[in-house]
């Protein structure tokens, strides 16, 4: 049977023994060997204490928005450390390899490490923080027992999971793609990329791209339809608002980004010309419509930032937020903008001078609402009582980095200086400026803001700070040498240098990179000691920040159905409305609740599409076959499921209600 | 029109009394600071380069306007409210002022119309395909000047420059005299990369069957840095080279020293160039085949292949027709292959050419006979020139 290629290859279609690269790569040896160990001890302990169950019942299955807005925000840390890793091997290798010293990665390597390094911080770290901090908090601000459509959500997480395990497989099967992060063709044709990396890259933002969208279509629903009753468009909290923006912004965004990589697929798969350099493919189209998806992106991790920022910034200065409304408009103003900016991404790929004007003037307006947020933040702090928790120092951190970067920005705006100035690492340093000092510092202060209503006990100060300040300095010290390396005319994405009296910066840089990687330590520690001292660290109240937003009206954690009375909302800020107003909690007369019920189904066919996938990178026709129909088949057969909701008895909501009522009987006495 | 024009030339003016002040001062500080490093972006020797430069600086400093007082002040905010500070008033309520609201909105908008001015003028009279008009800021050019013509191709991986004037080609070494304009004329072999010398101008990118242009002139003698600035595969971090600004004696001794070199570049020895390769040393051809880069452009310097130019006329007088269909054949020259990668899972076609005259294009007898049964002859379609990159 070995001795027939014919059916070896129709079995296994591209994959051989040698797609295995542990076998001669020592670094991915050592890698293979450290995950096995791990996935050996991780699966041997749930064996062990007998978590299976619980996990699959509690955890896989559940379409509890608050569960998957924390499952989000595991996977984004969880591949925090994947793509940190890969950002580590970047700086090591550029602060070793000048003139006779090649480093320790070859191109081949260091090509996909870089890629792999921008695709999962972008689609598997940042989009998962913002959307599981969307899903927890948004359906808990409007008042809602749960997002609109339960069990899409659930499928949603899963299909985003799946993307990211597509592209960890790459890791230790194949290859990844050595394209860059946006796979330009024709470097990212069939001719240039004959291997499977591009497949994986296509493969896993498909998957994850469906997930993603899904979600968006499911949290604009839940906005709009699902707000308790009295509060009006103008009455959401700010982070409900720009969570609004930003999934209008997925849902128009991202089936470009789909349609797009479908076009690439054609080429690849089906011999089709749409982006080759012959029989009339332009691969200037790919690069047009990318950004089209591309620049929205930004906006949508940004936007649900500038939220949390919001909502930290009033809660820790006691204060209403300064300027609501103009607010609100900015973050539409920004919205609608974000779309007719793409081309700013290219100017040098030779438009006519009209049109480069037009997208930096249009790219250069964005700055003035974005400047209204920070001078509406600005005022917020004034005349308020300031306290510096660990949310409000990522706050601060953010208002005097980000401005930084965005300086930067409108700076790569003017097309002449962008000329100078592209694909140099002062193009790189702006945008990690915008990202970490915007997205990621945003992304913690969320977390540390509302890991208090999500498990009920704060997260432990010390380790916060100290993650905070090593984030902070470390950012400075990583990204400030690459703006320097950037006007001396340093290009991006290089293995290699000539000239010997750059590596100082670039070991600067290096350092920086650990700083960051302590200020990552120290957060994982603040989350294994807080669970250490939760005792010490327990709210009972429900509302440990003094909050203003309606998610700490009710219990931390709260129950699975949020709310037992749907809140009325009267004002802006209806929690602090309602403490001002001696609101009082109701202790008798609860109905049974409607619930929904968990389905394995998103889990499955979650899996069913990583199988799809796997077969299709690998050109595995027949798996590809059967694991299309299995997934077509589960999900209509899903759709005759008519058992999919169960009622919480009021005897078991009452019991939840009085423990609560006997807790914060306690605090009061 | 006056007034606009007034205030464009005014805030020109402006921009660069203010340009030439931020410079020194940025220049001194940042070089106290970064003593021995160069930094070619802010200090080119390139005319076009300078007048980029001294954008970043107009821009830089037109934000700083803003950013320093918002980052002042929330430092100022965030210790005068702190919590501790029982002093400092407390006012819980206030959310709105109008007339702050005013100013937030307004001050960045003015900043902006400002800069927003500032690249309207500066992205048209910095275009790189506007023919230059000044030597530098003291030397005006005449209207109809001719720049000298530098043709740059991409290949994988190193950098083929064909001097049409001259009539000779080197790989990875630029030259050219000072205080001459020139025009690059770029395309690339196969994978999009960026031509880009920081000292003398911005970057442009080089892409297959398309054309892009950069005018500049270099105005001191010296050897700068040039390289791709867009990633381009596994030998792009070596895709460098050296350009020489040179005296116009000195440029007519390399010119000679490159003739010197018996080797000619013709369309075989393109196709052998063509092969990827690593860290190319600098070498010489002493002639070259005039016609060698429109074929590149068109990509077809293999005969075989119809060149895009045809393919263009062939289209805007009807196209092939279903006759066309059969006029593609499958390539047989494998680049993957080459790079030691797998193999291609399936062949990739190419449009074969038809007879055709050694300048492009048909030949006379061909093309004044209706080429196809479906061939029209309708000229509302304009035909795009060859190769110009016909994007926007």
């Amino acid at each position: 049977m070995f001795s027939n290629p014919d059916l070896l290859h129709f079995i296994f279609g591209r994959l051989s023994l040698d797609s295995f690269p542990m076998f001669h790569e020592p670094i991915l040896a050592v890698t293979f060997a450290g995950v096995v160990l791990g996935g050996i001890v991780v699966l041997g302990a749930l064996t062990y204490f007998k978590l299976w169950g619980y996990l699959w019942r509690e955890w896989i299955t559940s379409i509890d928005h608050k569960k998957i807005g924390i499952m989000y925000i595991i996977l984004a840390l969880v591949m925090l450390l994947r793509g940190f890793a890969d950002a580590i091997m970047m700086r090591a290798q550029q602060a070793i390899a000048f003139g006779d010293v090649a480093g320790y990665l070859p191109p081949d390597h260091y090509d996909q490490i870089f890629t792999a390094h921008g695709v999962i911080m972008i689609f598997f770290v940042a989009m998962p923080l913002v959307t599981g901090l969307m899903n927890f908090v948004v359906p808990l601000q409007i008042g809602a027992r749960d997002v609109a459509f339960p069990f899409l959500n659930n499928f949603s997480f899963w299909m985003t999971t799946a993307g990211a395990i597509t592209v960890m497989i790459s890791l230790f099967v194949g290859e990844f793609a050595k394209t860059g992060w946006l796979a330009y063709p024709p470097l990212s044709d069939i001719v240039y990329s004959p291997g499977v990396g591009v497949d994986y890259y296509i493969w896993a933002l498909q998957i994850a791209g469906v997930g993603t969208l899904l979600s968006g279509v499911n949290l604009i629903v839940t906005i709009v339809k699902m707000r308790a009753p009295g509060m009006s468009m103008m009455k959401m909290p700010v982070f409900t608002w720009t969570s609004l923006c930003t999934n209008i912004l997925i849902v128009a965004a991202f089936p470009v980004l789909t349609a797009v990589l479908v076009l690439l697929s054609l080429d690849r798969y089906l011999d089709m010309n749409f982006f080759t350099n012959d029989l009339g493919g332009n691969a200037m189209m790919y690069v047009n419509l990318i950004w089209i998806w591309g620049h929205p992106e930004v906006y949508i991790l940004i936007l649900p930032a500038f939220g949390v920022f919001s909502e930290v910034v009033s809660t820790f200065c006691r204060k209403r937020l300064f300027g609501y409304s103009s607010m609100v408009y900015a973050t539409i103003v920004i919205t609608i903008l974000s779309y007719l900016v793409w081309l700013h991404h290219f100017f040098t790929m030779g438009s006519g001078a009209s049109v480069n004007a037009f997208f930096g003037i249009t790219t250069m307006i964005i700055s003035i609402p974005t400047g209204a947020k920070i001078f509406n933040w600005l005022f917020t702090m004034y005349k308020g009582r300031i306290s510096f928790d660990v949310p409000m120092l990522w706050t601060m951190g953010f208002m005097l980095t980000f401005v930084i970067g965005g300086m930067t920005g409108v700076m790569l705006a003017v097309p002449p200086a962008d000329f100078v100035l592209h694909n140099s690492l002062f193009l790189i340093a702006h945008f990690h400026n915008v990202i970490i000092g915007g997205v990621v510092f945003g992304m913690f202060a969320g977390i540390v803001y509302w890991f208090p209503k999500a498990f009920g006990y704060k997260l432990d100060p010390f380790w916060g700070k100290m993650s905070f300040w090593f984030w902070l300095v470390g950012f400075y010290f990583a990204f400030m040498p690459l703006y320097v390396l950037g006007l001396m005319g340093v290009t991006r994405r290089m293995n290699h240098f000539d000239d010997g009296s750059l590596q100082i910066w670039f070991i600067i840089a290096a350092f920086g990179a650990v700083l960051i990687a302590i200020g990552i330590a120290s957060f994982l520690m603040s989350l294994v000691v807080s669970f250490i001292k939760r005792e010490e660290l327990r709210d009972e109240t429900g509302d440990p920040w003094d909050g203003r937003t309606l998610e700490w009206s009710t219990s931390s954690p709260p129950p699975a159905y949020n709310f037992a009375f749907t809140p009325v909302v009267h004002d802006l800020d209806a929690w602090a409305d309602m403490k001002k107003r001696g609101y009082v909690r109701p202790t008798s007369g609860f109905l049974d609740i409607h619930m929904p019920k968990n389905t394995g189904a998103g889990a499955i066919l979650a899996g069913m599409s990583l199988v799809l996938g796997f077969a299709l990178i690998w050109h595995i026709w027949w798996l590809a076959a059967v694991s299309f129909i299995a997934l077509i088949g589960t999900a209509i057969a899903h759709t005759f499921n008519y058992n999919r909701d169960y009622h919480i008895p009021a005897s078991e909501v009452v019991a939840t209600e009085d423990e609560r009522t006997a807790l914060l009987a306690k605090q009061q006495a | 029109m006056v007034v606009c024009e007034n205030i464009f030339q005014r805030l020109t003016k402006y921009k660069r009394m203010l340009s030439k002040l931020a410079r020194g001062v940025a220049i001194a500080s940042v070089f106290t600071l970064l003593t021995g490093c160069n930094l070619v972006v802010m200090d080119p020797s390139g005319d076009i380069a300078s007048q980029q430069a001294d954008l970043i600086v107009v821009s830089t400093i037109l934000m700083l306007i803003i950013i320093l007082p918002v980052m002042a002040l929330t430092v100022f905010f965030a210790w005068k409210y702190r919590q501790s500070n029982k002093d400092a008033e407390y006012d819980p309520e206030w959310h709105h002022s109008t007339k702050l609201e005013i100013v937030i909105w307004s001050a960045p908008l003015a900043i902006i119309i400002a800069l927003g001015a500032i690249t309207w003028v500066s992205t048209h009279t910095l275009d790189p395909y506007r023919p230059l008009d000044r030597i530098d800021a003291e030397r005006p050019l005449e209207k109809d000047h001719k720049p000298m013509v530098v043709e740059v191709v991409s290949l994988d991986w190193k950098w083929l420059f064909i001097y049409p004037e001259q009539g000779i080609a080197t790989i990875n070494e630029l030259a050219a005299p000072i205080d001459t304009p020139i025009q690059f004329k770029i395309t690339s072999s196969g994978i999009m990369n960026s031509f880009y010398i920081p000292a003398l101008a911005g970057m442009i990118y080089s892409m297959a069957g398309m054309e892009t242009k950069l005018h500049a002139v270099i105005n001191e003698e010296g050897v700068y840095d040039g390289f791709s600035a867009n990633y381009s595969g596994e030998g792009f971090s070596h895709m460098r080279f050296k350009f020489h600004g040179l005296s116009d004696a000195g440029f007519d001794d390399w010119v000679a020293k490159v003739r010197e070199d018996s080797r000619g570049l013709g369309r075989s020895e393109y196709l052998e160039l063509e092969k990827p390769s690593i860290a190319e040393p600098v070498h010489y051809f002493g002639n070259v085949d005039p016609e060698l880069y429109q074929a590149i452009l068109n990509m077809c310097v293999d005969q075989s292949k119809m060149c895009m130019n045809e393919m263009m006329d062939i289209d805007r007088k009807g196209g092939g027709g279903i006759a066309g269909i059969y006029n593609v054949m499958s390539l047989t020259y494998d680049t993957p292959r080459e790079r030691g990668s797998q193999p291609l899972p399936s062949t990739k076609s190419y449009v074969a050419t038809l007879c055709t005259t050694p300048s492009g294009g048909l030949s006379q007898e061909i093309s004044s006979i209706p080429l196809f049964d479906n061939g029209v002859e309708d000229d509302r379609f304009s035909p795009v020139p060859a190769g110009v990159s016909t994007g926007f």
